[in-house]
């Protein structure tokens, strides 16, 4: 309850609300929502559009599909916050960069990885967290 | 043809770009004026005031009054409104506005666009300017502007990123400088020198943030760790301030109060799959193709190569980010850069390559780069803190790790 005259504190977003900027995002995270990773891939050249776009840049084609992958891949690279930038997250984190066996690199968290273990090259595999009852998220545990 | 297949090779093609001979741009235009507002960490004034500041310094430096300019050129996110901007400098009839994105890789492209402008004839006298409250007001770096990013035009993938916490302007560098040492091997002990040569520059800059704050290699290896591998002292330095220069054709700079300094070459990249410094999924994160391109079309113009390089002015948002342009530039090769700046001799006042020597973003201030163009222009006419003896030819860049920009000047 506030009092007459008094500000409401403000309410920060969770950044996964910004998850579907662009239409073309929409059914990538419609796909994470059931638990499973597909990338668009181009329909005529096969390139694989990371992030979603409308049109190809190698053929400039409109048609794509989305591909399931395998959602395994290798650590590229990561960083740790020491503090937090913003209240949604809780330091220490970690941000890493997953290189899938397919080629396509996506940043993530990790999944029951400690920031001192992380390391290159780590093989890791996808794994899916809710956040609500039509959105989750990503992330990458070691691989089995 | 595969994706930055030029840039993989290292085989820059001259034949897909313009003839250099129908260049407007190369040494038919000129940088004739440049002026700044004291550098500091709250300056307490509105950033329409630290414009106006700078600008009226930059023309009086040219011999000019305000009547004489009839064009203006600003980054798209400074945040001085124009039409205020036009109006409180009492600029009677401009008659040539234009605004580059990108931020800090728009840096020198704010000048390649004012110099195309009256190499055209669409305007006499171009102002180029950049003023900005980063250290009091709204700052970039600490990420408390994300929310900022989504407004006018988000960019694509922020919303693949913001979702896991991937919200600061350093972890984005970080994540590509992590990658980068891992594959050659570089060493955190060897690092540092880069902010060290850079802080004693500041020392005889009486106009750097850090001016009277020596910092030695033990302090830089005991200054706390941000972002793994990048420590504060790697980082720039937040600042209130602004910075002018006044472009116009060479013709018309022969018969001003300072000796012209020429554009030699002026270059702009954006490589397919460039991102705003979270570039992920080019073929190789550890790298700066942008930076590559750049140069390679700045030597391509003017007929100069990296040994013809007098004095560099390379934008460095943190340590990496210009050292890493020293490999793409070519004054080093592949993964050497850390080693190029051990013990700091190569790079001081009297060294190979003389590098950001009013002290650069890190220690002289951030001021998006502009600041880099003034002190390139001071050093080709002799009237530097850090003077390069003899120095007649200076390279500016913009931004790494972004669509970028650059610059080669010469007297
Ligand atoms: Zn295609």
């Amino acid at each position: 309850m506030t009092t007459p005259g008094e500000p409401e504190a403000p309410t920060v977003p969770h950044p996964a609300l910004w998850a579907v900027l662009y239409r073309s995002s929409t059914p990538f995270w419609e796909a994470v929502a059931r638990h499973e990773l597909s990338l668009q891939r181009c329909s005529g050249c096969k390139t694989w559009l990371m992030p979603p776009r409308p049109m190809c840049p190698r053929c400039q084609s409109a048609e794509s599909e989305w591909v399931p992958v395998s959602g395994r891949g290798k650590i590229h690279s990561w960083v740790t916050y020491p503090e937090s930038p913003h209240p949604a997250f809780e330091a220490p984190y970690s941000v890493i960069l997953v290189e899938l066996d397919e080629g396509v690199r996506l940043v993530s968290n990790p999944s029951g990885i400690a920031p001192e273990e992380l390391e290159m090259d780590m093989p890791v595999e996808v794994v899916f967290e809710d956040v609500s009852d039509d959105f989750a998220l990503y992330k990458f545990k070691r691989a089995g | 043809m595969q994706m930055l297949e030029e840039y993989r090779t290292k085989s820059y093609r001259n034949d897909l770009r313009p003839p250099v001979d129908a260049n407007l741009v190369k040494d038919k235009t000129a940088i004739v004026g440049i002026g700044q507002t004291a550098y500091s960490r709250n300056a307490e004034r509105d950033e329409l005031d630290l414009a106006c500041e700078a600008i009226k310094k930059a023309v009086d430096d040219a011999g000019l009054t305000m009547a004489d300019i009839d064009g203006l050129e600003a980054l798209t996110l400074d945040r001085v409104s124009m039409p205020t901007l036009i109006g409180s400098l009492g600029i009677e009839n401009l008659r040539f506005t234009s605004e580059v994105s990108f931020g800090g890789g728009g840096a020198c492209a704010l000048v390649m666009h004012a110099a195309a402008a009256v190499a055209t004839g669409a305007a006499n006298y171009v102002v180029v300017y950049r003023a900005l409250n980063e250290a009091s007001g709204h700052r970039y770096g600490r990420g408390d502007g994300y929310a900022e990013y989504l407004t006018a035009a988000p960019t694509l993938h922020y919303g693949y990123y913001f979702p896991y916490g991937f919200l600061t302007p350093l972890s984005w560098a970080a994540m590509y400088t992590k990658r980068w040492m891992h594959e050659y091997g570089i060493k955190l002990e060897d690092t540092g020198w880069y902010s060290v040569v850079l802080r004693e520059y500041a020392q005889n800059n009486p106009d750097a943030i850090f001016y009277g704050k020596p910092l030695t290699i033990e302090g830089f290896h005991e200054s706390p760790m941000i972002s793994a591998p990048l420590r504060l002292y790697d980082c720039c330095v937040d600042t209130d301030g602004a910075a002018a220069v006044i472009v116009t054709t060479a013709d018309r700079a022969k018969d001003m109060p300072h000796a012209p300094v020429y554009i030699a070459a002026a270059a702009q990249s954006s490589p397919i799959e460039t991102e705003i410094q979270t570039s992920y999924n080019r073929p190789i994160v550890a790298g700066l193709p942008e930076t590559w391109y750049v140069g390679q079309e700045l030597y391509r113009q003017s007929g100069l190569g990296p040994a013809d390089i007098d004095v560099a002015q390379l934008y460095d948002p943190f340590s990496y980010g210009a050292m890493i342009q020293l490999e793409e530039l070519g004054f080093c090769g592949p993964g050497e850069c850390v080693d190029f700046c051990l013990g700091g001799d190569r790079i001081r006042v009297d060294g190979d390559l003389p590098l950001n020597t009013s002290g650069g973003l890190l220690s002289e201030a951030y001021i998006h780069g502009v600041n880099l163009v003034t002190e390139a222009v001071r050093q080709l006419r002799g009237t530097a803190y850090n003077q390069v003896a003899d120095a007649e030819t200076a390279i500016v860049t913009a931004g790494p790790g972004l669509p970028t920009s650059g610059l080669i000047l010469r007297k």
